[in-house]
């Protein structure tokens, strides 16, 4: 469950060490924001402390059982992160959770913290009375998109859709 | 979609292969299953094993076993070795505008298709397959209200 310290078998190409390791997945603190901010940077390759900054006080603060903030800590580091919120009547959509970011340090992936964050924020949003888990994402992103996949996720019934807007015209004199 | 009938074959075999990593599986015995002939799936198996994604193994109990990565390997990696899915973009230099504009719409199915074959490794597709079984298979409750009966 959320919250709850597990042991982990370490990832199948890190096995040389060996020993399990303690993960525990719990809500974010501020303290947490650097390493957020740092995990982010190197999966992106942006830093944007302002965006995160707004984020965490949207998601961090408070007990709002519909928005989550969650981070992973491996043996007391911060090594992944969960963002997601429950949202009623999106495009005529009963409540369902929407996982908006989730990402794991590239030196701590393939050990199972990116599932273990997930069933967390499911588990969390669960509690709050959803059963649909929802998310978005570019179509190359073929890492994350393959994660989700693995976690059993299918393609769902909204589609995304775009447009270019025009310049306003000059206006007449 | 609709995909060829080597490439789906090529989808059977490698996921009958993947979800018995350890045993050697004979081709006939896949042949038989998907109702083709030994000869048909033999090329299939060939261009698979060229590939890497399967080995051969000769003598008694011989067969075909996997030597992909299953947490790696996609659909689309094996779609790919038997048929083309079409333009990653839509060809620009076409002429007339309604060709463009056809472009452009079936380069968005396209794109689709690609993005979700490349998304699901062999590993989740086998988690998929599970499921169906278990989906299918009659629940205990059920089992035994039929037995009763």
């Amino acid at each position: 469950m959320a919250g709850q310290p597990v042991s982990v078998a370490r990832a199948p190409r890190a096995v040389s060490a060996q020993a399990a390791r303690v993960l525990h997945v719990r809500k974010v603190r501020r303290a947490d924001l650097a390493p957020v901010i740092a995990i982010d940077a190197v999966v992106t390759g942006v830093e944007k402390r302002a965006y995160w900054q707004g984020v965490y006080r949207r998601y961090g603060v408070g007990r709002i059982a519909e928005r989550q903030f969650l981070v992973a800590e491996l043996d007391g580091r911060v090594v992944g992160f969960v963002i997601g919120e429950v949202r009623d009547w999106e495009f005529g959509s009963p409540a369902c959770g929407w996982v908006f970011a989730i990402d794991v340090d590239p030196a701590a992936r393939l050990g199972g913290i990116g599932s273990r964050l997930l069933e967390a924020i499911s588990a969390r949003f669960r509690a709050a009375g959803v059963t649909k888990l929802r998310t978005m994402l570019a179509r190359d992103n073929t890492v994350i998109l393959s994660f989700f996949r693995s976690q059993g996720m299918m393609a769902g019934p909204l589609v995304s859709l775009e447009m270019d807007i025009a310049p306003a015209a000059e206006p007449r004199r | 979609m609709k995909l060829q009938k080597n490439t789906s074959l090529a989808l059977f075999s490698v996921l009958e292969f993947a979800g018995a990593p350890l045993r050697h599986v004979p081709a006939a015995e896949i042949a038989d299953k998907y109702g083709v002939s030994p000869h048909h799936l033999a090329k299939v198996l060939a261009v698979l094993a060229r590939a890497g994604v399967v080995e051969s193994v000769r003598g008694v109990g011989g067969g075909y076993r996997f030597a992909g990565n299953a947490r790696r390997l996609t659909l689309l990696d094996i779609v790919e070795m038997f048929e083309e899915l079409g333009p990653m973009e839509p060809v620009a230099s076409r002429e007339s505008p309604v060709e463009r504009a056809l472009d452009t719409v079936l380069g968005e199915i396209d794109a689709n298709a690609r993005a979700t074959l490349g998304s699901i490794t062999l590993a989740t597709m086998l988690r998929l397959v599970e499921r169906q079984q278990s989906a299918s298979s009659p629940t205990p409750a059920s089992a035994r209200r039929r037995r009763a009966a």
